[in-house]
């Protein structure tokens, strides 16, 4: 294999790597944009979610109905997480919201360990085995499928935001709550159909990454420390800087574990945090992240 | 059409609003004047459902104002503008003006998110109504800029824009012309006096601008310290001693 060829194709699994940490990615950075609220429980409420999947396809439901009733489900919880949890707290000092999240991650950890115990499950793998073969370059079919399912959503979710009604007044209610409501949006509402939609694109991460971690309670750990590092990179405020700073975190997460000697596999985890560390340094905003909140 | 009566509000140790009253006649235009800190923009606050007064009562074309919801207001035909704008910057202009249109639609959330073609009529009808107001202002140019960076003259109008596009009976206009050119406040005057003609609107104006507030108003009242010192047709209150002192008193 020519090194060339062997570039392309540690990319091409960076980029089925990285479009997991862009969806997760994208969900945090839809509550940010929402409610200015960082979800510490992000991970875990997708974690949550790929148990409900693994639930519906142990007691028989193929994988493709699965997964859209697993999204519905987890649309549904987002909606109820909002009110629920964080209504009671909307408005509080940012530490508060920090410590709600956090608390949200702790209960939701150990509500999936009791429920479904903390021995690693098999998820199954919806995507056939082998691949294609593309100019020397071997590509997964799961790889392919992660790609297709994550664009998928990005699309649907754009169509959302920038063509249709709702989109607007969600958009409307990010940009500016008090003018909003006075417009007579019903502002709780479309938070709730925010951190909903949010849900939502977790899950999607999680159903996604479970036949390559296996399914127990701490797999999305590491999977969130990834996805901070995109929404950092891309800029906290921004959809599509989430979507780019994922792929790029996956693509530099898997060079570096190639061609990095020091790096290799089990210092892999390192490479986030140094992304993380260096962006809030050089471009605190990230790439597509504005300097500072305008207010005209 | 509008009732204020005993209105208080406290913050803490501060009474911004101490008893005030006055009324609003339908297709009148009231100017609120007074100091900084007079207690103005709290007003705009309660009648709006922003904040919620600790005594007092606001009657609205008969109904009880404040039980309301803040979200219910632009409903019933109230709409306002904010002294420091209340645009949505990420927005384009076009698309400020259709939040505020959006209220009038009539396909829900949960149509509007599953039944397409009627979406599409909706979303064209709010599309044209949009570019309807936005041609009335002058803003055509613009329509397809995002809201922020726009020079602040414009804003203004996009934000005059937006409050319109509630299609309100009732508008507030908190400084208006705060901030813009002599030129500048000659034309809002202007356009402000046909818009409120074309949409058969009753106003009530926040504005320290004085040749701004005699030319467009029917009724001055003026606050001091949250309480009410004067009210009557604009050259009477502003020849009113108290008046007089009380924009002395903050000038010295
Ligand atoms: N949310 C708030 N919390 C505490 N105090 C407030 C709040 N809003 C207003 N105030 C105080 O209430 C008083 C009245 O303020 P308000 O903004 O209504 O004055 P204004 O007449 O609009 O003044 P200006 O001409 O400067 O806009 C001021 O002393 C202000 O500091
Ligand atoms: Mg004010």
């Amino acid at each position: 294999m020519s090194a060339v060829t062997e570039l392309l194709q540690q990319t091409v699994e960076g980029v089925g790597a990285g479009a997991v940490y862009a969806s997760l990615a994208l969900a945090l950075v839809l509550i940010h944009r929402f409610t200015g609220i960082v979800n510490f429980a992000q991970g875990e409420l997708a974690m949550l979610s790929t148990y409900v999947a693994w639930q519906l396809m142990a007691s028989g439901m193929p994988f493709w109905l699965a997964l859209p009733v697993t999204l519905a489900v987890s649309f549904v919880g987002g909606m109820l997480v909002e009110r629920v949890v964080i209504r009671p707290v909307e408005g509080a000092p940012e530490l508060t919201l920090v410590i709600v999240t956090v608390g949200l991650f702790i209960f939701v950890n150990a509500a999936a360990g009791l429920i479904w115990s903390f021995t690693v499950k098999d998820f199954p793998q919806p995507f056939p085995d082998g691949g294609i073969d593309l100019a020397g370059v071997s590509v997964g079919w799961s790889t392919l499928g992660i790609i297709g399912v994550v664009a998928a959503v990005m699309g649907l979710l754009y169509l959302l935001f920038q063509h249709t009604s709702v989109g607007l007044v969600m958009r409307a209610v990010a940009a500016n709550p008090t003018s909003a409501r006075l417009s007579g949006i019903r502002v709780g509402r479309v938070l709730m159909l925010g951190w909903g939609l949010a849900a939502t694109v977790g899950a999607v991460s999680g159903v996604l990454v479970a036949p390559l971690l296996f399914l127990e309670p701490n797999m999305m750990g590491g999977v969130l420390i990834y996805a901070f590092a995109a929404a950092t990179l891309g800029g906290f405020d921004s959809p599509v800087g989430a979507v780019v700073g994922g792929l790029l975190v996956g693509i530099a997460e898997t060079l570096a574990g190639a061609y990095v000697d020091v790096v290799g596999a089990d210092l892999k985890i390192g490479v986030p945090l140094v992304i993380i560390l260096v962006v809030l340094l050089v471009r605190p905003q990230g790439l597509f992240g504005r300097a500072a909140v305008e207010r005209a | 059409m509008l009732t204020v009566d005993g209105i208080t509000v406290r913050f803490g140790g501060i009474t911004a609003l101490d008893g005030v009253a006055f009324a609003v006649e339908a297709g009148s235009a009231v100017g609120l004047i007074g100091p900084n800190g007079a207690g103005k923009t709290t007003l705009f606050n309660c009648l709006t459902r922003r904040c919620t007064p600790d005594a007092g009562t606001v009657r609205y074309e008969g109904e009880d104002l404040l039980g309301l919801a803040p979200h219910a207001v632009a409903r019933r035909g109230i709409a306002r503008t904010f002294q420091n704008l209340g645009l949505f910057p990420r927005l384009t202009v076009r698309e400020n003006v259709m939040v505020g249109a959006h209220t009038r639609g009539r396909a829900g959330h949960l149509a509007a998110a599953l039944r397409l073609p009627r979406v599409r009529q909706e979303e064209a009808r709010l599309r044209d109504q949009a570019d309807e107001l936005l041609r009335r202002l002058d803003l055509s140019d613009v329509a397809d800029r995002p809201a922020s960076g726009l020079p602040f003259g414009t804003l203004k109008r996009v934000e005059l824009a937006r409050a319109l596009a509630v299609r309100p009976r009732l508008l507030l206009l908190d400084e208006p012309v705060n901030g813009l050119s002599h030129g500048e406040v000659d034309d809002f005057a202007d356009l402000v006096r046909a818009i409120r003609q074309d949409f058969d609107l009753t106003l009530v104006v926040v504005e320290h601008h004085m040749g701004f507030v005699m030319g467009l108003c029917d009724r001055v009242v003026c606050l001091d310290f949250g309480r009410k010192i004067a009210e009557g047709p604009p050259e009477q209150v502003q020849r009113d001693p108290a008046v007089i002192e009380a924009y002395l008193g903050v000038a010295a």
